[in-house]
């Protein structure tokens, strides 16, 4: 049975967090949202193994030069001498010539696998499924990694993602120009980004309305909305907080023994 | 005759009123409305009040569900509904993960309503979209000692399960309240 959903609603550190404890083995698909791309996660037995960023995993000479093991000159002369291309021949052919060890291609594996996966912490939203004992593809070299140094790695990214959660919480607001006397405009420079937010600022337009007409994800929104308020360009006007009420506790029911012991009975006969 | 009453509660949509009716010896009294918002799509009338079933145990006590409204709108209820209870079900939509959180939540509230004995009812294993219980207590968070059930809240022997091991819960907490039973003396032979 295929678990599906989506990191809206169920976070990745939720995830890897189940596939850890309950030491899971197959492939977790995620297609992310607003053009981020698709990811395929394999565990074997709770601990990541393989992980690809949009369909087929590169070569092991293209990883070795992404986590800087290799310079692309010398990928080219390694798959130059290479006749099927399968992973396990370059990591050979690049071992035989004394390029590197096989240590230095282990560690260049994971750390490609880590960078992998916390890319995908910066994805608010994306549909997800967890196929049972899908293995990636044989040619492939796998490294284990743990799950749980990720999961705390995952938790400080999603913590900064909190974080601006707090400074801005709600996106149904509109932002205004500061009236700030002392505000120094000069010499601030502004992203593309910024730019186009700030051209759709008005009393009638929400951040989440901009955030959705720009195409831009709550994360990014934020981020931008808090870089125009920390440069003094812009304030969050207030929305207006509704009376809450405070909650009496209600009162739980007390009876016998006997009285459950009487409905268990009839529930079974039932 | 005295009454005992158990709440099922959880979020939109999430199988309580087909529970309720799965073991209720009388027609469920409902108080739905049709729906005019964008929740339509997913069925086209909700319990904005409350369902409420009955099982009669002996002539002596019965016992009440009582079925909170899904609607976030109406949770004002939930506590009304709450008091008195000898415990209380919180039942999942297995197959929509998006319900999760909104699960977690209630389930929170109604833990801070009253130190009540609770179970979580996995509810639509027969849909194949459904996450497994034990993955659900994982992704729920839950203790490891909250007991996450596999439910099919339209089949009746599912139902009257999840109840005998809510009163199992109940049992359980009971005893461990009781107090220590005085000491006799024994007779040495």
């Amino acid at each position: 049975m295929a678990l599906k959903g989506n990191l809206r609603d169920v976070g990745l550190n939720q995830l890897l967090n189940l596939i850890y404890l309950a030491h899971k083995t197959g492939a977790l698909t995620i297609q992310g949202d607003q053009g981020a791309g698709n990811a395929r996660l394999y565990f074997k037995e709770g601990k990541l193994i393989q992980a690809t960023l949009d369909g087929r995993g590169p070569r092991l000479t293209d990883v070795m030069v992404k986590v800087g093991k290799l310079t692309p000159d010398q990928a080219k002369a390694v798959q130059a001498r290479s006749r099927v291309d399968t992973d396990k021949e370059l990591g050979l052919l690049m071992i035989q010539s004394g390029i590197l060890s096989q240590g230095d291609i282990i560690q260049g594996v994971k750390n490609y696998l880590l960078e992998t996966v916390y890319q995908l912490f910066t994805w608010p939203s994306g549909a997800f499924r967890f196929d049972p004992n899908q293995l990636p593809p044989e040619e492939r070299i796998t490294v284990a990694v743990n799950l749980d140094h990720l999961i705390i790695e995952g938790s400080r990214r999603v913590q900064e993602w909190e974080q601006l959660q707090d400074i801005l919480p709600d996106l149904d607001v509109p932002l205004r120009f500061a009236e700030r006397s002392d505000a120094n405009l000069r010499n601030i420079n502004l992203s593309v980004e910024q730019w186009k937010v700030i051209s759709f600022i008005n009393a009638r337009n929400t951040i989440r309305q901009i955030a959705n007409f720009l195409k831009i994800d709550e994360f990014q929104i934020r981020r931008v909305v808090h870089g125009l308020q920390t440069a003094g360009l812009v304030d969050v006007m207030p929305a207006p907080t509704p009376p809450r009420s405070v909650p009496v506790p209600a009162a739980a029911a007390t009876v016998g023994r006997g009285v459950l012991l009487r409905v268990i009975d009839r529930l079974r006969r039932l | 005759m005295q009454t005992v009453k158990m709440v099922v509660t959880g979020p939109f949509s999430s199988g309580k009123t087909s529970f309720i009716g799965s073991v209720s010896e009388i027609p469920v009294v409902r108080t739905e409305r049709k729906i005019s918002d964008e929740t339509r799509s997913i069925k086209a009338q909700t319990t904005v009040a409350m369902d409420f079933g009955r099982i009669t145990i002996d002539k002596d006590l019965a016992l009440y569900l009582f079925g909170t409204p899904g609607q976030k709108r109406f949770d004002f209820m939930w506590e009304i509904l709450s008091e008195g209870m000898l415990g209380f079900i919180v039942l999942v939509d297995s197959a929509r993960p998006e319900t999760f959180r909104e699960a977690r939540r209630i389930l929170d509230t109604f833990r801070g309503y009253s130190n009540t004995p609770f179970v979580v009812a996995a509810n639509k294993q027969d849909d194949e979209d459904a996450w497994p219980a034990e993955d659900l207590k994982i992704a729920l968070g839950l203790d490891t000692d909250t007991r996450v059930l596999p439910c099919i809240a339209t089949q009746k022997e599912s139902v009257k399960s999840i109840l005998l091991e809510l009163l199992y819960v109940i049992l359980e907490q009971a005893t461990e309240e009781l107090p220590p039973a005085p000491k006799q003396n024994r007779k040495e032979t």
